[in-house]
């Protein structure tokens, strides 16, 4: 069942186009490359916060956010591909991860909060109650029937609130795409331990299209753009959380790395060339944004 | 026609963010059972919500994020310990910790005589937490004063209401007597009561200043509060909920703190609240809150 290509549409890459597979790379990029140089701060000892990272995962929201530019965000506490991702500046998730007032939330919130409200972003974050923000965002459709996407991990699809605003969304036609990014861990217990049935059975029971696929990100564009216009919507989404539950630490390679098997499909599309400068111009950009001596003065260490 | 029922200007307020202000009314069973003690009118802008307490809070929560400012209504503040959480966890601290808010106006309704699992005052608990603006009014006034401060405002709002407050139409002033021997503070339904016992110990010829609190939080210590228990030295707050860590013991503490004068505590008993009469534990009545006075008077 859940594997690196369960879903996968053969061959669907070919039939995007070129500017939109490098500009999902490029998001790729800047979550796994602005996640690099906080891992590397923490080893610096600059930066001592809690830490959810999102590497691994970041082709999920890469791909969505071509395409929901418009919709609302509200985002799990492994958050930090869906801000970057969907537009969010770097830097200011940078300084909140750091604790300063230059931060998302003026540095009060932290990894696990992140909020954006600016350059036409509307990202709403949760406060730790894994799942709380599913009934918020469908209040949020409700209050202004603007479009919304709500992430939301396995574990949290365990909430019973969760699904019970699924179903409030189904009742009123509420135009939100629920996203389960499954990476098969509660911390480090998995599903098969937490749960014998399948949210996306739920999903479809409580009415609404539900799917199983995995992170490949080509396959989940071209279900994001057929369910979009049919919402509400669910999709779970198989994939690999690289690092611990919080903090920068790991049990081993994941199942499997997404990054690279992208990276091997550019290569297979011809696009190496322009895949190597996105990476590299990325890199560089997000290397300068955490540079040690900026860190030093930053903090005033 | 005479002065409105605090049920009536309710559902007068309620029609009026309904129809003209864009708002939204969320809570579960609303248009059945008496809409709600007739406090809710028929009319646009009303959600039923399924029985899903921690998510209709959430959603409630949602929609009061994007502006809707919407009236979110709890049949019983028991129901809060449930839909407590987005309110707690998220409303409350949004505003804080990013700058945005989450304008929600709970109708938190008390009851009496109702058993273990409806007859609950909770409006303590969320005074513990900040963000959140708390009052109980319990006059058709207060509760437009109440309504008008929320929309000032843009933060999470608890109404503490009561259902035996619901047919009153009257005005509720504080009595302050020059050579009164105790200053009573009176929060709630218990406010009725307080009254009733200033006039029996009136009889028993004990004056006392009995002072109404409707703001639970922001509570502020004026000159109305603090000068009549500097006459007297000695206070008593009594409240609805439960006394220990309750706002009864908050606000005696606070006037004890700022006067320097003695001022006891009187809410329920640390016990559960049952269903028969002996152990109902209900909000000190006027017998308990005269029974209570004469004790400190001895």
């Amino acid at each position: 069942m859940r594997s690196s290509t369960f879903g996968i549409i053969l061959n669907i890459a070919q039939s995007l186009k070129k500017d939109i597979i490098i500009e999902i790379f490029r998001r790729m990029c800047r979550v796994k490359y602005f996640e690099s140089g906080a891992i590397s701060a923490v080893k610096e000892k600059f930066l001592n916060k809690f830490l959810y990272l999102s590497s691994g995962q970041e082709s999920i929201p890469a791909s969505m956010s071509l395409l929901l530019s418009d919709f609302t965000i509200f985002a799990q506490h492994r958050c930090h591909a869906a801000y970057l991702s969907f537009g969010g500046d770097p830097l200011k998730l940078r300084d909140e991860l750091l604790g300063l007032t230059t931060g998302t939330s003026r540095g009060r919130a932290g990894s696990n909060c992140i909020q954006c409200h600016q350059n036409n972003i509307e990202m709403y974050g949760h406060h730790g109650l894994i799942g709380e923000n599913v009934p918020l965002g469908v209040g949020a459709a409700l209050g202004n029937g603007k479009p919304v996407v709500c992430f939301f991990g396995d574990g949290a699809a365990e909430e019973d609130y969760v699904f019970a605003a699924m179903g409030f969304a189904v009742t009123h036609k509420l135009p939100v795409l629920f996203v389960c990014e499954d990476n098969n861990l509660s911390i480090l217990t998995t599903v098969e331990v937490r749960r014998s049935w399948s949210i996306t059975e739920v999903a479809k029971a409580l009415g609404m299209p539900g799917i199983d696929i995995t992170d490949d990100p080509w396959t989940v564009y071209k279900k994001t753009q057929e369910l979009k216009n049919n919402l509400p919507a669910f999709i779970n989404i198989y994939t690999c959380r690289k690092y611990w539950h919080n903090s920068i630490g790991t049990d081993g390679p994941p199942d499997w790395d997404r990054f690279q098997i992208v990276k091997d499909d550019l290569k297979d599309l011809g696009l190496s060339n322009r895949a190597e400068k996105t990476e590299n111009e990325t890199k560089t950009s997000m290397e300068k944004l955490w540079d040690k001596k900026l860190l030093r003065k930053l903090l005033k260490k | 026609m005479g002065q409105k029922t605090v049920a009536e200007t309710i559902k007068e307020i309620t029609r009026k963010h309904l129809t003209e202000n864009n708002g939204m009314l969320l809570g579960e069973s609303i248009t059945a059972v008496g809409w709600v003690n007739n406090t809710v009118p028929d009319c646009k802008g009303i959600i039923d919500l399924p029985m899903t307490d921690v998510a209709g809070a959430g959603i409630a929560v949602g929609a009061a994020l994007v502006g809707r400012r919407p009236i979110f209504v709890i049949r019983f503040q028991d129901f809060l310990i449930l839909n407590g959480s987005p309110l707690i966890f998220f409303a409350a601290k949004t505003k804080e910790l990013h700058g945005k808010s989450a304008p929600v106006f709970v109708r938190a309704i008390a009851a009496e005589n109702f058993g273990p699992v409806h007859s609950g005052v909770l409006h303590s608990i969320f005074m513990h937490f900040p963000g959140f603006r708390v009052c109980s009014p319990m006059t058709p006034e207060e509760y437009k004063i109440a309504w008008e401060d929320f929309m000032k405002h843009d933060d999470p709002f608890i109404c503490s209401e009561h259902r035996v407050s619901y047919q009153n139409a009257e005005e509720l002033y504080d009595t302050v007597k020059k050579d009164a021997a105790i200053t009573l503070y009176a929060i709630s339904s218990t406010r009725f009561e307080t009254v009733k016992a200033a006039k029996m110990l009136e009889d028993d010829g004990l004056k006392c200043n009995v002072i109404h609190l409707m703001w639970l939080k922001p509570f502020e210590i004026t000159e109305r509060i603090a000068k009549p228990l500097n006459r007297t030295k000695l206070g008593l707050v009594v409240d609805s909920g439960h006394e220990i860590a309750g706002a009864s013991q908050s606000i005696a503490y606070q006037l004890n703190y700022v006067t320097g004068h003695r001022v006891k505590a009187l809410g329920l008993l640390d016990k559960t609240k049952c269903l028969c009469e002996p152990l109902q534990n209900a909000a000190p009545d006027a017998k308990r809150i005269y029974n209570t006075v004469k004790k400190m008077l001895k």
